[in-house]
């Protein structure tokens, strides 16, 4: 069955669902066969990445030409071309439904989707199921293209470590519960992927939990998330009943609260529900995606080994936050009114995360860290540009960013393999490396360039297009907050790769230490040596990306040169429509000032960094000279205070005097309540008790003494004599009372 | 003979037949003991299950399949028994599988099975197997007896038969302080058990002169009763059930009782004693008194609430991993009551769901604690550590168990959390606070978050780290035989019901639906 040219049953999108379901098989297999097979269980895991990546290019191609296909149909209908073109220079009217605009209308491609009944009661029904569209299809192909170059990358890095099994194992299972969430189509099913991956990550951090520390880390990042995920949990079940208000029914399918939210946006009292709805949705945002203030756990988690730091906390699991956002974007859309422009709560956790971020990259010793915090800093620009209305840019760069953080990360991963005796520490364990390792070195080089906004990488479109479409949206705010971020990125990158592979090697007095020492034995180099293949590949796939993926969204090459596919990404992701199934976008004009913004601030925070850390040209003891700059530092140094508001004082006090009162008031008062409301009780008895006739009961405590006797042995006897007491003073006791409610109930 | 006639006064029975062999064979042959006492639950057990099956089987969990039945086999249900008792006042032996007893009967009989299993080998001291399981017998007549009963009196009399053969289990194979621990088990039950008994004759005498439930639900004089009569009433009911869920601030019995209790003794108490007081709400007190209820319900949600934090705060506090165990059981039974507070099918159905997880996962984990304390004579938390070292196959038992104790999706827990929480947002019309219901739902929320809290720091420090020192030389066994067959069958439903959980919701959807879908 066709529609004009669209395959309506393409295979790969509508067995979608095989692509979850191959790592979980694989995650048993190696459960069960891990052990005997040894090293070869890797290849398990391997196999079945491999081919869930496969499974994700077939519907790569197979949605392009869907998209296609439906826009072909459209323009048979004489739909007008070039809907990526603005009309209107003020930016927030072009972003309302688009009713109010619908000569742009650009044909709503269709998602996959196909379910079957979970379970019911109550009247309410879940399916299970998947929806693929091009957001999903993009995740899609990230999530197992990573996971495989990481799958294969771990064979070397991670042999001879004494969990090699489980550590497989843990990346099937995530790379299951990731792709779960991706193909979801409805809230629970993605809430099963979201709060797995949240389990895998707690896995994999703490793969060596011999050590307190990483056992610390891995429980931070559970309860950290975990925190985020009382929004999460209290927003879908709020969601469901956004679809309740709007079509009388309630339902978590994605598709259906999206419409319900379009459909709502203008009714006052479903507008608070659904500001609740977006507020607690982007909690679950926040303590997944690293958002301040929920992400001190995220620099943490590199406690974990550098392969899963690369895959889970920088490329894909940390933007399943994004990931929901940009899904379920019409709730924020309308709950936070971001057609509106200005400030909104969104736009503002994530610019405020970009700036944190990227301040404390510059006071990490720790190559990972730096790593890191420039994480939190990335993904804040995505809620950022979410936030702002920039759903393409967002998730554009999602998709780069996932490329070029992996290179780095894996990269990290070499020099400290290779070159610093599994040490991340960059002041007395690095320096001088690029001699050592070549390649390494390139690969790196490549990927803080497209970190950087290197003019022509893949990062350098992705961020210009958020801030540009933030400018256009009536965010001007949020957009020159951009333009610092990335001068700031810029300066501390520059710092990173000085502090690693410039200057003279400073590691060859160290004996081993650092986190992943664990997983070896020292073998024994001392001299620093380039990687072996296995983890050079990735780094060549990678850097790769990090400079050609950019290109599919390019408006100012598409400007310049021309071709279509510079605007191909938008075209086979965005969803399309008139604004009743999702929002529409309309994209900014190119303009030459925002490229041109980007750089120049970019190379002003390369320039300062490179006179400060390369030629020493001002101010080297400035933090000596001026209190402020020293308190400032210090500030930074201990990360805003905000592990210490966290672990000692909040944590600290519920764990501790919260918790101890708790108890405290348990035992002694309302226990003691009880105890005195017993003896009093006893009391009273003991005085109808000498009163009665003992005969009358002579046979009660018999027969209960003589249970015991036999339960108990001869040995052990229970104070029968006491219980015999109690039994009939409880007795007498409630007669009494019984009889005043009994009087109760009949008076009345 | 038509056997389902007889089937479930067998699985009620069965275990007391058991019973009599076992009194009846010499303490000294433990083997023969053992034995006759493994034959009566896997007996009962079995008869369950074909209840079970023969239920399934027959698509009963649809109404419409069981109206057919019913209304071809003159009114009378599939596993229905109705024969007159005691004449006087008008109490009968009624008993009846439904959607709602048949999944706790049958998890009862279950647990029953997996316990004996457990302690073949397991006996505390006194040792004593014949007193031991002469007790676990008749405790299982109570339990399956409650979940089948269909008269007040009846119900009455099995719900007051577990009280004994727990004070005993307790008071005699329980740890140091078991004399004050069963004590206070048994006067605290008994307390409450007056106030319902108390209501169930006020129902007798005010809603024309019947014990039978359904007849009870239908009597016309209690629709016309006077509201405060009905508060009245639904109170003494309420706190009979409140003090066995335990709900916050009855709850204080439950710490005491689980740690001193043996193992087996703990994880029955968890597994199915609890479920007594919440079935009690559901099949009893809701359906009979539907406005008083309603009335009660933004109160009963709130302690609710206070329970899951509250529960929540106990376990942090707690040096203790039986203690720990025991007070999640408030939290968790918190999360319970708030789903039958709402009022809601969704809500009830999630609570009967989170019965079930509740017993099968805090089972489990009160199975860990013993085989922890056995191995290594201490439940301290600081002088354990390392458990993944030493015993791996435990450890990760216990990690899975933590997992779905703090209510993972895609095992069980899950599902009777999530729906809970879902449920306040909109709790039933007729209740009329909705707003402080959404407040409870933040509530729970953050409880579940504390959940999390407690587990994995207790899991860090048993689990994780090193051995200490002082175990170096002790010889540790991993999990055992007999273990594993115990532990498995709970494991396995744990996955299968968090995967699917429809295979509970199927059953008890229906006669939900028909008590509180009006």
């Amino acid at each position: 069955m066709t529609l004009g040219s669209v395959d309506l049953h393409p295979w790969f999108l509508e067995n979608a669902w095989l692509i979850p379901l191959i790592p979980a098989v694989s995650f048993v297999a190696i459960l069960a066969f891990g052990k005997r097979l040894g090293a070869k269980a890797a290849w398990i895991g391997i196999g079945s990445v491999g081919a869930v990546w496969l499974l994700a290019l077939g519907n790569v191609f197979q949605w392009i030409q869907r998209v296609n296909g439906f826009r072909a149909t459209e323009s048979e209908h004489g739909a007008p071309e070039g809907h990526l073109e603005a009309v209107s220079a003020f930016g927030r009217s072009v972003m309302r439904p688009f009713s109010e605009a619908s000569h742009h209308e650009v044909a709503f491609v269709e998602p996959i989707t196909r379910s079957m009944s979970w379970w019911s009661n109550g009247g309410m029904s879940l399916d299970v199921g998947i929806r693929i569209d091009g957001l999903a299809v993009m995740m899609l192909f990230v999530v197992t293209t990573i996971s495989l170059l990481v799958h294969y990358y771990s064979t070397e890095y991670m042999k001879d470590d004494r969990r090699f099994t489980h550590y497989y194992a843990a990346l099937s299972l995530f790379t299951a519960s990731m792709l779960v969430l991706v193909v979801a189509d409805n809230t629970v099913q993605l809430l099963v992927g979201w709060e797995l991956v949240g389990l895998c990550s707690f896995l994999l951090i703490g793969h060596w939990w011999e050590d307190k520390p990483n056992s610390s880390a891995a429980l931070k990042a559970f309860l950290t998330t975990r925190t985020g995920d009382i929004g999460l949990l209290c927003g879908v079940a709020m969601t469901y009943f956004v679809v309740e208000r709007a079509t009388g029914t309630g339902s978590f399918n994605i598709g259906a609260v999206n419409e319900a939210a379009m459909s709502l946006g203008h009714e006052g009292l479903a507008k608070s529900l659904l500001f609740w709805c977006a507020a607690g949705l982007l909690l679950g945002i926040i303590g997944k995606s690293g958002q301040f203030p929920l992400h001190t756990w995220l620099p943490d988690a590199m406690a974990g080994p550098t392969p899963v730091s690369a895959l889970i906390h920088a490329a894909t699991m940390v933007v399943a936050g994004v990931y929901l956002g940009a899904r379920m974007f019409p709730v924020f859309f309308q709950g936070f009114d971001i057609a509106g422009g200005g400030v909104n709560l969104m736009a503002a956790v994530g610019g405020i995360t970009v700036i944190i971020g990227a301040g404390l990259a510059f006071v990490q010793r720790d190559i990972k860290k730096v790593l890191a915090y420039s994480t939190i800093s990335q993904l804040g620009y995505m809620v950022m540009a979410l936030g702002v209305g920039a759903w393409s840019a967002a998730i554009f760069h999602l998709f780069t960013h996932a490329f070029f953080k992996a290179n780095l990360f894996l990269g990290a991963g070499s020099v400290s393999h290779s070159g610093a005796h599994h040490s991340f520490d960059m002041v007395d364990d690095m320096g001088g490396l690029r001699k050592y390792m070549p390649k390494t070195f390139a690969t790196f080089m490549i990927g803080t360039a497209a970190l950087s906004g290197f003019p022509l990488l893949a990062g350098f479109f992705s961020k210009d297009e958020i801030l540009a479409t933030a400018g256009h949206n009536g965010f001007e705010f949020f957009m020159y907050l951009g333009f610092i971020g990335g001068g700031m990125t810029a300066a501390y990158m520059t710092r990173c790769v000085w502090l690693t592979f410039f200057g003279e090697y400073r590691g060859r007095k160290h004996a081993a230490h650092g986190h992943d020492e664990h997983s070896h034995d020292d073998n024994g180099h001392t001299e620093p040596h380039e990687s072996t293949f296995p983890i050079l590949m990735p780094l060549y796939v990678l850097s790769f990306m990090s400079v050609f993926a950019g290109i599919l969204f390019a408006p100012m090459l598409k400007d310049t040169i021309g071709s279509s596919i510079f605007s191909k990404f938008p075209e086979w992701v965005e969803p399309g429509g008139d604004g009743s199934l999702f929002v529409s976008f309309i994209h900014p004009e190119f303009s030459w000032k925002d490229p041109l913004l980007a750089t120049l601030f970019a190379a002003v925070g390369f320039g300062l960094s490179y006179l400060f850390f390369w030629k020493k040209a001002f101010m080297q003891d400035a933090t000596q000279k001026n209190k402020a700059l020293r308190q400032g530092k210090t500030f930074l140094e201990n990360k805003y205070y905000l592990d210490h508001l966290y672990t000692d004082i909040i944590v600290g006090s519920v764990k501790g005097p919260i918790a101890r009162g708790a108890y405290w008031v348990n035992q002694n008062i309302i226990d003691a309540v009880l105890r005195l409301t017993g003896g009093g009780v006893r009391k009273v008895g003991q005085f109808t008790y000498d009163v009665l006739d003992q005969k009358a009961v002579d046979g009660v405590p018999n027969g209960l003494a003589a249970i015991t006797g036999a339960a108990g042995g001869s040995t052990r006897n229970v104070q029968t004599g006491r219980l015999q007491e109690y039994a009939l003073l409880i007795l007498s006791g409630t007669v009494v009372l019984g009889g005043m409610v009994a009087a109760l109930v009949w008076a009345s | 003979m038509n056997f389902n006639a007889w089937a479930l006064t067998l699985v009620v029975f069965i275990p007391l037949v058991g019973l009599g062999f076992v009194l009846l064979v010499p303490k000294e042959d433990e083997k023969s003991i053992k034995g006759v006492t493994l034959l009566a639950t896997i007996a009962s057990f079995g008869v369950s299950l074909y209840v079970l099956v023969h239920w399934v089987g027959n698509k009963f969990y649809e109404t419409d399949k069981l109206t057919a039945f019913v209304s071809e086999h003159g009114g009378k249900h599939p596993f229905e028994v109705n024969k007159p008792w005691i004449d006087v006042i008008n109490s009968n032996f009624h008993i009846d599988a439904d959607g709602l007893g048949l999944p706790l009967m049958v998890l009862s009989t279950f647990i029953t099975l997996l316990c004996v299993v457990y302690s073949w080998n397991h006996f505390p001291e006194p040792h004593n197997p014949k007193a031991f399981l002469a007790l676990v017998l008749l405790l299982e007549v109570g339990m399956n007896g409650t979940f089948v009963a269909q008269d007040l009196i009846l119900f009455f009399i099995f719900f007051e038969i577990v009280l004994l053969p727990m004070y005993f289990m307790i008071g005699v194979w329980g740890g140091p302080n078991r004399e004050y621990a069963s004590i206070k088990f048994f006067l605290f039950t008994l307390f409450g058990s007056a106030f319902m008994l108390l209501g169930f004759l006020a129902l007798y005498f005010k809603g024309g002169r019947t014990f039978d439930i359904a007849e009870l639900m239908a009597s016309p004089e209690i629709a016309e009763m006077a509201r405060s009569t009905q508060l009245l009433i639904f109170g003494g009911l309420a706190l009979g059930f409140a003090i066995k869920v335990p709900m916050f601030p009855f709850h204080t019995w439950l710490p005491d009782a689980h740690t001193e209790a043996p193992t087996v003794g703990s994880v029955l108490l968890a597994a199915i004693l609890l479920k007594l007081g919440t079935y009690g709400f559901v099949k009893i007190a809701l359906p009979i008194l539907p406005e008083a209820a309603d009335t009660y319900a933004p109160w009963i949600g709130g302690l609710a609430v206070i329970g899951i934090i509250y529960g929540a705060l106990g376990c942090l506090a707690q040096t203790d991993l039986k203690r720990l165990i025991a007070f999640s059981s408030v939290a968790h039974m918190g999360f319970v009551m708030l789903g039958i507070a709402s009022g809601t099918t969704f809500g009830i159905n999630a609570a009967v769901f989170g019965m079930v997880a509740h017993g099968l996962i805090t089972g489990m984990l009160f199975f860990i604690a013993g085989s922890v304390q056995h191995t290594f004579h201490t439940r301290e938390l600081s002088r354990l550590g390392g458990l993944l070292t030493q015993a791996p196959k435990m450890g990760w038992i216990l990690g899975f168990c933590a997992m779905a104790s703090l209510g993972l999706p895609g095992l069980a827990g899950f599902w009777g959390e999530f729906p809970a929480i879902l449920s306040a947002f909109n709790p039933a019309e007729s209740i009329d606070k909705t707003e402080l219901f959404r407040g409870y739902m933040v509530i729970a929320a953050v409880g579940t978050v504390l959940a999390a809290g407690y587990l994995l720091w207790m899991l860090q420090k048993v689990v994780f780290g090193t051995p200490k020192d002082e175990w170096a030389d002790t010889e540790i066994h991993d999990v055992s035989k007999a273990e594993w067959i115990a532990w498995l069958p709970i494991l396995g439903l744990i996955v299968v019901l968090g995967v699917y959980p429809n295979f509970l919701f199927k059953l008890t959807d229906s006669p939900v639906t028909q008590l509180f879908g009006g």
